[in-house]
């Protein structure tokens, strides 16, 4: 078993790259894979309240990297889903108390024994966000349809692409389709134009998604949520399946108006 | 006989020059071996490094940078002579220039050449400029790709972009009032020519080819006809 090092980034903060990170690793878990997510957010640590995991911790990141603890003493093990596990960050410090060629190792470290390493990016492009990506073997982009979020995106797909690691796949995530379809919100479309890099997931906006964090139960853990269903389908994507993306598509919505424009006036 | 590296203390901090005698992976664990041995020295500083004409990948970059920043030295500037090396440094963000040596550059040479002449040099660029990248150049500047909102295109020249641009533009950069932009679609966030400033109106119809250029001391923007001018 050689691991997959996958870092989820975005560049803008608050686009859902801890949720999205927490939920495809409960789905591919829940699938059998072995899965352990490392925090890369140091000082500003939230991978393990979403995650529900933030009272078992004893070890973190920095603890390892500077060698008061061994990678397995840091590894939390999920309760609920035995596959899945989480080396959270500190709280303590910032994001100088870690280098890229110390995320490296411990990757290299962690492949042997986990199908996939999943790396929750901090926002930013500075030290925090190169820690991250470091031993990425692929990235995973996180972005809202909204013009701040896209052109934060677009900096990071560069940035990426000039380190050879790119071009990353998209997911567009917090998507509202009644505002698309008012014209009121970029759509996937809209968005792709301007990023131009191949697609993962749309996740659609979902209440409940501010329930499960709160609660450190991960939507993908729940059937009945749509949010979760999307991140589930990414999950499969990863794994190699093709899954046909949910009825949020854009396009069908729009020609489906105009069909019905044209119905209306006889044409 | 391992290269000499040069070190100055300048206002922004150090500038260290290497050779390019050596491969590129000798001379920066060179620079690395001789950070190591005088760290103290090092420790905290901010780094612009000059290259000379070596051809330098953004990855090799970025990886040199990284090691740097382990060091608690942080790599602010690339300077090199080398096209592809600039670009490198430009896609990782890092100034390709020092502040102070920037109009100096700009007083001399192009007085004393033919002035046509110099921009006739023209930077062609077969690819998407993304957010962040900035060109930058005293000739003409040709982009076959699009300019997305948040990249940049300063040229003494014209701007040629064959797809859309989004981003900011500054043609005739020193001066040069009969200097162009022509893009496929033309939606610049803003448009420059040499003095004067444009923004795009709001609602603009359908996207097609235009160009435009200072008519009458204002930015006129016209869609593409041979017959025009």
């Amino acid at each position: 078993m050689t691991g997959k090092v996958l870092t989820i980034t975005s560049g803008k903060g608050g686009v859902g790259k801890t949720t999205t990170t927490a939920n495809i690793a409960v789905a591919l878990a829940a699938m059998g894979d072995k899965v352990v997510c490392i925090d890369g957010d140091i000082g500003l640590r939230n991978l393990d309240v979403v995650m529900g995991l933030e009272n078992r911790i004893v070890y973190d990141l920095v603890d390892v990297v500077e060698g008061r603890a061994r990678l397995r003493q840091a590894m939390i093990k999920d309760k609920r889903l035995p596959e899945l596990h989480l080396i959270p960050a500190a709280q303590t410090r910032d994001k100088a108390a870690v280098s890229p060629s110390d995320m490296i190792r411990i990757c290299n470290e962690l492949r042997p024994d986990f199908d996939w390493i999943m790396i929750d990016s901090p926002a930013g492009i500075e030290r925090g966000f190169r820690n991250s990506i470091a031993a990425a073997d692929q990235v995973l982009i996180v972005t809202n349809p909204e013009v701040s979020a896209v052109r934060d995106a677009d900096r990071i797909i560069g940035l990426i692409e000039a380190e050879e690691k790119g071009p990353g796949h998209l997911i567009l995530n917090r998507v509202k389709m009644d505002m698309v379809k008012r014209g009121d919100m970029l759509s996937t479309e809209d968005v792709l134009d301007i990023l131009a890099i191949p697609l993962i997931g749309v996740v659609p906006e979902d209440e409940g998604i501010l329930v499960s964090t709160n609660r450190g139960t991960p939507a993908a853990m729940d059937d009945h949520n749509r949010a979760g269903q999307a991140y589930r389908d990414i999950a499969r994507r990863l794994r190699g399946e093709e899954v046909p993306f949910m009825p949020l598509d854009d396009n069908k919505g729009f020609f489906q108006k105009l069909a019905a424009r044209f119905a209306r006036s006889g044409g | 006989m391992p290269d000499p590296i040069t070190i100055k203390g300048i206002r922004e901090g150090l500038l260290v020059t290497v050779g390019d005698a050596e491969t590129w992976p000798l001379t920066a664990q060179g620079l690395l071996t001789r950070i190591d041995e005088t760290a103290d020295f090092f420790k905290g500083a901010k780094l612009a490094l000059a290259i000379g004409p070596r051809a330098i990948s953004a990855a090799d970059l970025g990886r040199l940078r990284d090691d740097l920043s382990e060091r608690n030295v942080s790599l602010w500037a690339v300077l090199s002579d080398s096209a592809m090396t600039v670009s490198a440094a430009q896609a990782l963000g890092l100034n390709v220039a020092l502040p102070t040596s920037a109009p100096a550059k700009r007083e001399q040479p192009e007085r004393e050449t033919d002035p046509e002449e110099a921009r006739q040099e023209a930077v062609y660029l077969r690819r998407t400029l993304r957010s962040g990248r900035s060109v930058r150049h005293t000739g003409h500047v040709i982009v076959v790709g699009d300019v997305n909102a948040g990249a940049e295109i300063v040229a003494d020249g014209d701007v040629v972009v064959w797809g859309h641009l989004r981003g900011t533009v500054h043609a005739g950069a020193s001066g040069d009032a009969d200097a162009v932009v022509c893009a496929l679609e033309l939606s610049p966030t803003q448009l420059r020519i040499a003095d004067l400033i444009a923004v795009s109106p709001a609602h603009r119809g359908e996207a097609r080819p235009e160009l435009a250029r200072i008519k009458d001391r204002r930015i006129v923007a016209e869609r593409w006809s041979a017959r025009g001018k």
